[in-house]
């Protein structure tokens, strides 16, 4: 028995049955509180259809999964590396065509082309509003949270409160908020994008300065309560934010460049390029940033504070660097969002926000500018697919539990993501290497 | 200025009225808060990592002794020696419950990362994971709604403090936080489990070369962090309810306390416990009570900003 249960094989079918349990009782109903077997018995015991071919119970066809799982894994296991090397044979063409500075640059060129086109692509309503709100600014978000956790390796839990500040910030300068406006009268958006970007900098400075000289973990937990005061103050400083109902006027973006006027209206489309401008400028500015001497600072932090610091970096200057840009970027977003949906509101800066920004950021790979713009569009899309055309037994709250889940198993299976950036997949291996 | 001092000193004035009420009430919470804090610095003692998902290790014995109660209690008011056995059915379940979920946690969402040597990073991001998956799904379990818990005892205040009417709830948790506090003090100290604990907080390296089971000890670790953690929900539980986002702020709190002790020093995350309880009682004098939870976070950069290693300094590995 006992050798039975050491054995390689058992072992592995007994994890792959775990798991399985596990989406088993995810995707089931949920229960209550005060029947709280319900959610359990109807994950196992509820009907469910097997790949389209047959309906039977849900254990039935969760066991069945388990089963087949388990041997795809043992077939990987057997020819898995005749796979991978007939695949990198047969890639290898292909791969080199690719990194041909031309051939990159031109493919980026047509994804950009692509990105213009797309609203004239996509012509249902609640896609287009879904691009804006769900995806472009996400994007924007993924990008700058992606500089302080993917560059600098620095774990930022309250990130929806740099987004805050940009947002009450617009606000306040637009005069929508219950505080006379700054300098005593109303500006236009546009102006409120430089003082949103100033406000979240400084507060990320002023937060990071003590924390970032500290241990890592410090920094995530102190930024995790900042995101919970700020959401604490705006919702009870009624005087100076408009407490709980906060505002709901804030006018759109507008231009009056002397005889040209033009107001993004209410529609997404107007916003959408906007904002791709401005993702485009992000774009730009961090992949340079990433190659710079900046850049290559934070790697260098990031894999050795001791031996950085020991060539003449100075960590704590640019992992405030790092964590103003973010916080910078943050804000930004915030000035797009509350400008374009014209409310600010205390209730939707909440934790599951800054969580779900790190999880774009670590499924597409983190540190790396391209994998991170493909996460955000990914998981975005999936999570807004979900919310469109819920499978039975979904609820919208769910999706928190899906986004932890993917956290961890990105965390044991693959920690540097979907596209992994190079460095970072080296360094990973090499530290695999140092316990081998 | 006038008005300033006026200011104070009427808040004060309110202080010196409310001061023994404020401070039965914020020991009762400061007690909690430490049994909470030794399980940070437990695992922070052997791993030097900060268990992000221990708020829910906290959830998940609060939900486990809720229905625990439910089955015992159901509508009755116990009270006398019944009273004393279901308060002790509630500490044991929940307790267990903890202790397993902490043992769930370390196999999951730590040990993978440990054998691969992953940089400290992706522990942190998946013990965030972890603890997002937990709580969520308790949630889509047990329902996104706060519910209070059949209540294994009868309150009432026992007797006065200089007028302050010191409940039964406070005993409790004053009874029940003192035991399992000293209990861990002594394991720690006097067995061998707890001199393993030790050997592998000063250098796992050289204690495993001494014999010391490396991963049998960290798994033990998380357990008796998960124990009192799992303990700690249920009696929170028992007066405020439980829903399924009920570890956050305590856990927060927790983690503060264990900073301001000293993290990684067990007998530091008692009394940084006990001193966050009653700074963030008496807090209540000066500010409206939605700013309590600001309390807790401005002591926690005001103690990284003057006194990183908190008020009894880092111990890792000496005897508590």
């Amino acid at each position: 028995m006992n050798s039975f249960l050491r054995n390689k094989r058992t072992k592995s079918f007994g994890i792959t049955f775990l798991i399985v349990t596990t989406i088993c009782f995810m995707t089931g109903p949920s229960g209550s509180s005060t029947n709280p077997v319900a959610g359990f018995s109807g994950a196992l015991f509820n009907t469910a259809p097997f790949l389209g071919l047959f309906t039977t119970r849900r254990w039935v066809v969760f066991f069945l999964f388990a089963i087949i799982a388990f041997a795809l894994q043992q077939i990987w296991k057997s020819y898995g590396a005749r796979i991978r090397s007939g695949y990198s044979i047969v890639m290898a063409k292909p791969r080199e065509i690719k990194s041909k500075r031309p051939v990159r640059l031109g493919s980026y060129g047509a994804l950009l082309v692509l990105a213009i086109l797309l609203p004239h692509l996509i012509t249902d309503p609640f896609w287009q509003v879904a691009m804006v709100q769900q995806i472009a600014v996400y994007v924007l978000l993924a990008l700058g949270l992606n500089v302080v956790v993917g560059f600098a390796g620095l774990l930022d839990l309250g990130f929806v409160a740099f987004y805050a500040i940009g947002a009450y910030a617009t606000a306040w300068v637009v005069g929508s908020l219950p505080t006379p406006p700054l300098f005593g009268h109303i500006l236009n958006n546009f102006w409120a994008i430089p003082i949103a970007i100033v406000l979240a900098m400084v507060s990320g400075i002023i937060l990071g300065t003590p924390t970032l000289r500290l241990r890592g973990d410090y920094l995530a937990i102190v930024t995790l309560g900042f995101g919970e005061i700020i959401t604490i103050f705006a919702n009870n400083l009624n005087g100076i934010t408009g407490g709980p109902q906060g505002s709901h006027i804030i006018p759109h973006f507008s231009l009056h460049l002397g005889p040209l006027r033009y107001v993004w209206g209410s529609g997404p489309i107007p916003y959408y390029y906007l904002i791709l401008v401005f993702l485009v400028l992000f774009l730009l500015g961090f992949s340079f940033l990433e190659q710079s001497r900046i850049g290559r600072t934070w790697t260098a932090i990031r894999e050795d504070e001791v031996a950085a610091e020991s060539v003449g970096i100075n960590p704590l200057k640019y992992k405030v660097m790092a964590f103003a840009i973010g916080a910078a970027s943050a804000g930004f977003s915030g000035v797009m969002t509350a400008s374009q949906q014209n409310f600010v509101f205390p209730s939707t800066f909440t934790l599951f926000f800054s969580i779900n920004i790190l999880v774009l950021v670590i499924f597409g790979g983190l540190g790396s500018i391209r994998g991170v713009v493909f996460g955000a569009i990914v998981v975005q899309t999936i999570t807004m697919y979900l919310l469109h055309s819920p499978p039975s037994g979904y609820q919208p709250a769910d999706l928190y539990m899906y986004i932890g889940a993917m956290l961890v198993v990105m965390m044991i299976f693959r920690p540097a993501g979907l596209l992994p950036a190079t460095r970072r997949k080296r360094e990973l291996q090499q530290r695999l290497e140092e316990v081998e | 200025m006038g008005g300033f001092i006026h200011y104070f000193s009427s808040h004060f004035q309110t202080l010196g009225q409310e001061f023994w009420p404020l401070l039965v009430g914020g020991m009762a919470n400061g007690f909690l808060y430490g049994m909470v804090a030794v399980g940070y610095t437990l695992v922070y003692g052997v791993l030097r990592l900060i268990n992000f998902a221990h708020s829910e290790v906290f959830m998940s014995g609060g939900f486990a002794s809720f229905f625990v109660m439910q089955h015992l209690v159901g509508t009755s008011s116990p009270n006398g020696l019944l009273s004393f056995l279901y308060i002790l059915a509630g500490i044991l379940v929940g307790g267990t419950v903890g202790a397993l979920v902490a043992m769930g946690l370390e196999r999951v969402a730590y040990r993978p990362l440990r054998r691969r040597n992953a940089p400290k990073l992706a522990y942190l991001i998946s013990a965030i994971g972890a603890s997002y998956f937990l709580f969520n799904f308790a949630g889509k379990e047990f329902g996104r709604y706060s519910i209070s818990m059949a209540q294994p005892y009868t309150n009432h205040a026992v007797f006065t403090v200089f007028g302050a009417g010191v409940q039964m709830y406070d005993i409790i948790i004053f009874i029940a936080g003192a035991v399992m506090l000293f209990g861990l003090d002594r394991l720690v100290t006097l067995t061998k489990l707890g001199r393993s604990i030790r050997a592998v907080a000063q250098d796992a390296e050289t204690a495993s070369l001494m014999g010391v089971n490396i991963d049998r000890t960290i798994a033990l670790t998380f357990m008796i962090g998960g124990a009192l953690g799992g303990a700690a929900g249920f009696l929170y539980g028992m007066n405020v309810g439980v829903v399924y986002t009920m570890g956050f702020t305590p856990a927060l709190k927790a983690f503060t306390a264990a900073v301001l002790g000293g993290i990684g020093n067990l007998r530091g995350a008692v009394l940084g416990g006990l001193l966050l309880g009653l700074m963030e009682s008496f807090s209540v004098a000066f500010l409206s009570p939605a700013y309590i939870d600001v309390t807790a976070f401005g002591i926690l950069v005001l103690v990284l900003l003057f006194r990183p290693t908190g008020i009894m300094g880092e111990r890792l590995g000496r005897s508590a």
